[in-house]
């Protein structure tokens, strides 16, 4: 077993003992409210997934680098499929949506798995947005053409380019931390999706201020301040999986809490304009796959990019 | 089911999901339980095996009602037609017909198995959200009453595959059931498809959800 074995393992007593005490007091909301309570059943559905998603999530770092560039490339595929569900792309569109399914999602996870940082980093926002508009035009359909393009060359960008920057985290070179670097993954996954339950949480129990009524009737400011600051400290109480000090744990993880948080607003955003409640019905209890992973779409480039500016060599 | 054709149904139903990640939307959220004739619209030759992919367990039971002049054609689809789907196969070309579809379907009916059909009698490629029901449907409707005819509205599939393309692209798709009808007491055969007609459309994109 690899050097971060330990971390790993205590990382996941500690999610086992979260989800346990989650799973207890959903099932003491439950003898209270009675079976047919519609939010404790929301709750229940909630915390049975996060079993699962743990249990995925585990089973990928147990099994190193295969398994998480290949989980991500689930992860994205599953994504595109639902951002592609709700553009206006047609029938002339069949040859590029097939390119950016077939080629370039495989090409990006490809170019990431053997650490191909040069390729992984233009590949989407230079050569796929230019192939895309031309796979289109071949085939002559002018109407909506601008609208089509532009929305599919967002869906690309949220649901494969954002998404695995997430598994390029294992490529970063960091003095000291050789063979660690799951754990940066592990730091990332769990500060940002915190963010996201005690934002819930916080909101829940001492939302009163609204921030975007209109995107996200749930979004309160009492929920945004409890939610990225305890998500802060718990960043920097994870400060020892990281090659980050106490204080610089803990600037990181406000950063990538706050970027989740604007990243679930954006999102959110897409879905009113669409008309749609949750991307998908994919996951109970969550919604589609995009519901899940809004916030780390946008907090895995920031996060990226600040750890390879200042700490690698 | 021959093993053969059981891990072919288990390969196709798996393919489907993976490119549509379907879901079936029921009235209520519950599957409709024990006999039933499930009428839908019909865009793609798909469209059988994401109802299929919906029904669960309960497609043991099902059979749908395919086009002999298609499944016939060579022996892979013969072998997928027949083996796999268990289709009632019939011949749309009455020229060419030794048995009546009408029959067909009720013999199914009364060996206990459900029914898909589709009523439009061929796939959708127009403008139009949903093309005349051809009368089939109605001479089911008369001869088995207490047989409950389900409407099904099937959302974005011809978006996967549209007719003359050959990649399928992965698309979100959702069978959306609505509640079960009868032939009312002394109701025309106009009025009766007319009815079954409606029933689909508040299903679809301009309808209401159940």
């Amino acid at each position: 077993m690899s050097a971060h074995h330990g971390s790993l393992m205590s990382l996941l007593y500690g999610t086992l003992a979260v989800l346990l005490v989650a799973s207890a007091v959903a099932f003491a909301l439950r003898l209270k409210k009675g079976e047919d309570d519609l939010l404790v059943e929301n709750l229940t559905d909630r915390i049975n997934a996060w079993w699962v998603m743990a249990g995925v999530l585990g089973l990928a770092f147990w099994m190193g680098r295969p398994g998480v560039v290949i989980l991500f490339a689930l992860c994205s595929f599953a994504a595109l499929r639902e951002f592609v569900t709700l553009t206006n792309v047609k029938r002339a569109d069949t040859w590029m949506l097939a390119a950016l399914f077939y080629v370039a999602l495989p090409l990006q996870y490809w170019a990431i798995w053997t650490d191909w940082y040069g390729f992984s980093s233009i590949f989407i926002p230079v050569y796929v947005f230019l192939a895309m508009p031309i796979l289109s035009a071949i085939r002559g359909e002018t109407d909506n053409f601008l609208i089509r393009i532009a929305e599919v060359q967002w869906a690309a960008m949220i649901a494969i380019y954002c998404v695995s920057y997430i598994p390029a985290l294992l490529s970063l070179e960091i003095a000291g931390y050789e063979g660690h670097n799951i754990l940066l993954i592990a730091f990332l996954v769990i500060v940002v999706q915190a963010s996201d339950v005690l934002q819930y949480v916080w909101g829940k129990l001492t939302g009163k201020h609204k921030i975007a009524p209109r995107l996200s009737p749930s979004k309160t400011v009492e929920g945004f301040a409890g939610g990225v600051l305890s998500a802060t400290l718990l960043g920097a109480c994870l400060w020892w999986i990281t090659p980050f000090g106490f204080l610089q744990a803990a600037l990181m993880a406000l950063i990538i809490a706050v970027m989740g948080f604007f990243g679930g607003l954006v999102l959110s955003a897409v879905k009113r304009d669409r008309g749609v409640k949750d991307w998908g019905a994919t996951i109970a209890g969550h919604g589609g796959f995009i519901d899940r992973l809004d916030s780390l779409i946008f907090a895995a480039p920031v996060f990226f990019h600040l750890t390879r500016y200042f700490w690698t060599v | 089911m021959p093993l053969l054709a059981r891990f072919t149904a288990i390969a196709i139903i798996g393919f489907s999901r993976f490119i549509t990640a379907v879901k079936g939307l029921w009235p209520g959220g519950v599957k409709h339980q024990g006999q039933a004739i499930y009428f839908a619209n019909h865009t793609s030759n798909g469209d059988f095996v994401l109802l299929w992919t919906v029904l669960g367990a309960m497609r043991r039971k099902t059979r749908p009602v395919a086009a002999a002049d298609y499944w016939l054609t060579s022996p892979l689809r013969r072998f997928i037609g027949e083996q796999v789907f268990n289709a009632v196969l019939i011949q749309r070309d009455p020229e060419k017909r030794t048995q009546d579809p009408i029959d067909q379907m009720l013999e199914a009916l009364d060996d206990g198995y459900s029914l898909i059909i589709f009523p439009e009698g061929q796939r959708n490629g127009t403008d139009e959200i949903l093309l005349p029901f051809k009368p089939g449907i109605y001479h089911l409707a008369e001869k088995r009453p207490d047989v409950p005819l389900v409407p099904a509205w099937i959302e974005n599939l011809n978006r996967v595959l549209p007719k003359g393309e050959v990649i399928p692209v992965p698309f979100i798709c959702t069978v959306r059931f609505g509640a079960s009808m009868h032939l009312e007491k002394g109701e025309s055969k106009a009025g009766f498809l007319k009815r079954a007609e409606d029933m689909v459309l508040v299903l679809g994109p301009e309808g209401i959800t159940p």
